[in-house]
């Protein structure tokens, strides 16, 4: 892939994620709502409320938190243009868990109760998700030979699903996980009032929420992105395939979320560590017998 | 050359007497900084030298190497004979008679057995390289540290033990000089001596404070490293005996030329046993988790820069004649299964020692799982790990000695807002930690090739074990990690007091931390004039193991992980804001460590981390862990066993 082309991408990433993943928030507080048999609020609800947070004092019970926020944002933004401009998905990974780390630093500085409990949950959640993260890489691999993101595309005649269907179940799987929605809304919510207390972000507040919010949304287009990966190949139509692919798991998160009631963490771990090691494992093992025999 | 490795051998043997007969605290302290000086110096140079000279490998023979030959076979007795009267002394009989066992075997094949050709003695080449500037530089630094630790260890805290730290001090050089007489040594006989001496004075250093507990582990530590060293008194009888060599690289020659014969691939599986048991891998795991009662400075020694390194050092070097192979299979599944299992009790325990002594465990177990894959790739993997593990570990250590030396507790929990009340000490441990898991540290260049490597490795079974074990251990390294660094930040309850480290473990630790920084800045540099020629002399092929790309996106993640957090930090530092006190569900009693209980008086309140001990506990995880490795290293060796006859 040309230089030119990668930049051009991973700009639009940069400008138009959280403007797609906002919108798709939107909608989804609306559906939520239209099943719950509320009205909802206003498609661009997210956007106000970005603004509105913005604009709010600035409250802090440490102020070191600011920081290591805003380089949460930045390592999560650095991670999708690694992922979005083409390069290697294995250290795609590893970067949106690096990213990560600054999250978890910022909220448990605090020497807050409240964020303290809803961090170690939040470990908790990413330790579950991992291995099927890396997996999905593994799986990349196996199936197109490389871990280059343009390469699989540039590679593969056919999308990947074919081969890995068991990969894209668990990725499926840990995507709730990934989203904290409900059964695994753990470690944003265990207070009564939860839309104030959120567990991990407990004591963030104004601006540093905003970004927080920020740094998720462009989490989540990475996170469409490899959804989309596994049904793209070098047929460009099959961008539209890739499209409808993570918009049918954007609405399957919705009603998931919408059904269910939350778990405890031991549940989560063993259901998330369980469905990886059956879908992706034996997927993987079969993709290796066959890569053995030919 | 002959001279400066016959001198990087012999002369920290001979330092050891001078801190062993002085006992004036200040004239000792001075000799050992000297010894530790020289012996950095010395290693140095001799690495530089050869370096210069063009790399070439070089063979070569001590001088008076007849006389070197006897003094060898001596010491061999004379630690038999050490082992066999501590033994008694302490009704530990198992230990003796696994120490006759093999010495006698390989003295008496070395006196009578049957005729085998000469082979040089020494052998100097990339690997040896990249061991004797760990063992020298990262060893010498801990040497430096000891002094002040063990100071402090028996003048402010420990003052009922018995002061023995001109033994403990000797000890540390004898460690040295087997450490480089190991790593030199091609003929397998000079390095079961070295091997014998590492094992020897490891159970001496852990024994150190003569208190049950510490009498318990250093036999255990003893019995496990002579199992280990009957592993190779096995290989050298099976050279005498049908091979008609002790050459370890003949060994290994005649693996790879006839990889079918399982005759040829019996001493391989030897040497891997024995390296298995020596870096502490499971079912052998229990011995390293022992020497914890030791004093700070010899588990850093232990941990990193030696002892469990002369272990993987072996395994790098047969690992060759491991590629897809029984032997590979047994070394790579023990490995890939310690990585996991390490790591999941590592999140189960909550003091600092133990779990750096689990992560050990695991990270040894992942360097183990490369040299068992025998690919170029995971040597490559393989030796970078080594160098990062061997200067992150020493440093973590010495910082969590010094802690507990200044705070009283080595407990994470105890370690809350560390870096309010002693930044300095907590910046070391941060460093630390980041080097040991984040990206893009050593450890991340690492696992990416070698989880391509295992994809890649022939066996199916092995290779969808081996990448699960990686993906799963790799989540639960970073839980283990994470918890632990986000204990560090933060605001402290305790008061502001005194640092008692020693300005001496702050130049140790400090040079640490810059010797990590330039690792991981130059790890281009690294890989291309070290680590390719180091695989290419083993495969004689020329490999880029990382693309170029790759490594653009490292230096941009590594630039990133420095510079973002900087400016964002140079920004935000100005930033006006309220400050306020945490959410406590309105209870708070004025401050953030006080809370209103339900009598209504203010009570502290205590915020712990997650350890998951009715999850992954030690009591439910330890044992099966044992049983299953065991039953991987059985397996295996009876097919090996079981073929060769």
């Amino acid at each position: 892939m040309a230089v030119s082309t990668r930049m051009i991408i991973a700009g639009c990433y940069i400008l138009l994620a959280p403007i797609i993943i906002g919108l798709l928030d939107g909608f989804d507080r609306k559906i939520s709502a239209r099943m719950q048999g509320r009205k909802g609020p206003s498609v661009l609800q997210p956007f106000y409320d970005l603004k509105k947070l913005f604009e709010k004092e600035f409250l802090t019970a440490n102020k070191t938190q600011l920081f290591m926020i805003r380089s949460y944002l930045a390592l999560m933004i650095l991670s999708g243009i690694i992922f979005f401009a083409g390069f290697d998905i294995l250290l795609v990974v590893f970067a949106i868990s690096t990213a990560a780390m600054f999250l978890i630093l910022a909220s448990t500085a605090t020497h807050s109760p409240f964020s303290s409990q809803g961090t170690h949950r939040e470990l908790v959640q990413m330790m579950s998700c991992e291995p099927m993260e890396l997996l999905v890489a593994v799986g990349f691999y196996l199936a197109a030979g490389t871990f280059n993101v343009s390469d699989i595309i540039a590679k593969s005649s056919v999308a990947n699903i074919i081969y890995l269907p068991g990969f894209f179940v668990g990725f499926v799987f840990i995507l709730t996980i990934k989203f904290r929605k409900s059964p695994f809304d753990i470690s944003t919510s265990h207070h009564a009032h939860q839309e104030v207390v959120k567990g991990v972000t407990a004591e963030m507040v104004g601006k540093e929420y905003a970004m927080v919010t920020l740094a998720e949304w462009y989490e989540s287009a990475i996170l469409y992105g490899i959804i989309g990966l596994f049904f793209l190949n070098n047929n460009p139509l099959s961008l539209i395939g890739a499209i409808v692919a993570a918009l049918v798991v954007w609405f399957l998160e919705i009603v998931i979320d919408n059904t269910s009631a939350r778990v405890k963490w031991q549940l989560m771990l063993k259901l998330a560590w369980g469905v990886t090691i059956i879908a992706a494992g034996m997927n993987l093992f079969l993709l290796e017998i066959i890569r053995a025999n030919s | 050359m002959e001279l400066l490795v016959t001198t990087l051998i012999c002369l920290p043997f001979l330092w050891a007497i001078l801190p062993a007969l002085i006992h004036n605290s200040k004239c000792r302290a001075f000799f050992v900084y000297l010894g530790c000086g020289v012996v950095m110096v010395l290693s140095v140079i001799t690495a530089v030298q050869w370096y210069l000279q063009g790399g070439k490998t070089l063979e070569l023979n001590l001088p008076y190497q007849e006389l070197f030959n006897h003094l060898f076979l001596a010491g061999d007795l004379f630690l038999m004979c050490l082992i066999t009267y501590l033994a008694f002394k302490y009704k530990k009989y198992y230990a003796a008679v696994l120490a006759i066992a093999q010495t006698v075997l390989v003295a008496c094949l070395e006196q009578w057995g049957p005729e085998v050709a000469e082979t040089v003695a020494l052998r100097f080449d990339w690997l040896t390289f990249v061991m004797i500037l760990i063992i020298g530089v990262v060893g010498s630094l801990i040497g430096i540290y000891a002094v002040g630790y063990m100071h402090g260890y028996h003048i402010h805290h420990h003052k009922e033990l018995t002061d023995r730290r001109s033994f403990f001090l000797a000890m540390i050089f004898v460690f040295y000089g087997a450490m480089f007489g190991l790593v030199f040594s091609q003929s397998l006989i000079i390095m079961y001596f070295f091997w014998e001496v590492t094992s020897v004075t490891s159970f001496l250093l852990i024994g150190y404070t003569r208190t049950e507990e510490a009498i318990a582990n250093s036999f255990k530590a003893l019995w496990m490293n002579l199992l280990g060293g009957c592993g190779i008194a096995a290989a050298i009888t099976v050279g005498y005996l049908a091979l008609h060599t002790v050459n370890l690289y003949e060994f290994i020659n005649i693996a790879i030329g006839s990889p079918s014969e399982m005759i040829c691939l019996l001493p391989i599986a030897c040497l891997a046993f024995a390296a298995i048991t020596k870096s502490a891998q499971f079912p052998f795991s229990g011995w390293l988790l022992g020497a914890m009662v030791a004093p700070t400075p010899s588990s850093a020694l232990l941990h990193s820069a030696t002892m469990v390194k002369a272990g993987v050092y072996l395994l790098i070097r047969i690992s060759t004649a491991m590629a897809d192979n029984f032997v590979g299979n047994m070394v790579a599944l023990i490995g890939g299964f310690t990585f996991l299992a390490a790591s999941c009790l590592a999140i189960t325990v909550s003091d600092g020692k133990k779990v750096l002594a689990y992560s050990t465990i695991s990270n040894l177990g992942l360097i183990v799982a490369c040299t068992g894959c025998g690919y170029e790739e995971t040597i490559w993997a393989a030796v970078f790990l080594v160098i990062f593990h061997a200067v992150s570990k020493s440093m973590l250590f010495q910082c969590v000695g010094a802690i507990e030396n200044t705070t009283g507790s080595r407990d994470i929990e105890d370690m809350q807002g560390l870096m309010s009340i002693f930044p300095k000490l907590a910046f070391i441990l941060m460093v630390g930690i980041a080097g040991m898991f984040l990206a893009p540290f050593g450890m991340l260049i690492s696992k990416w090739a070698a989880l391509k490597a295992f994809i890649d490795t022939n066996s199916v079974y092995v290779s969808t074990l081996m990448v699960l074990f990686i993906c799963f251990g790799s989540a639960t390294t970073m839980f283990y990690w994470t918890k632990w660094m986000s204990k560090i930040l933060g605001i402290s309850p305790r008061e502001k007091s005194r640092d008692l480290t020693k300005k001496n473990e702050y130049i140790s630790m400090f040079v640490h931390a810059i010797f990590l920084v330039t690792l991981i800045l130059g790890f281009p540099w690294l890989s291309k004039h070290v680590l390719k020629p180091l695989t290419h002399d083993m495969y004689g092929t020329f490999k880029q193991v990382i693309s170029y790309q790759n490594i653009i996106i490292m230096i941009v993640l590594l630039v990133g992980i420095f510079v973002i957090p900087c400016i964002n930090y140079l920004f935000t530092r100005n930033t006006k804001a309220k400050e306020v006190i945490t959410y406590m569900g309105g209870a708070n009693a004025g401050d953030n460590f006080n809370f209103i209980s339900s009598t209504g008086d203010p009570k502290e309140m205590h915020i712990a981390n997650f350890y998951m001990e009715d999850f992954l506990g030690e009591k439910k995880l330890f044992t099966p862990a044992i049983v299953i490795s065991s039953f991987i290293i059985i397996v295996y060796l009876i097919i090996v066993i079981g073929g060769s006859f």
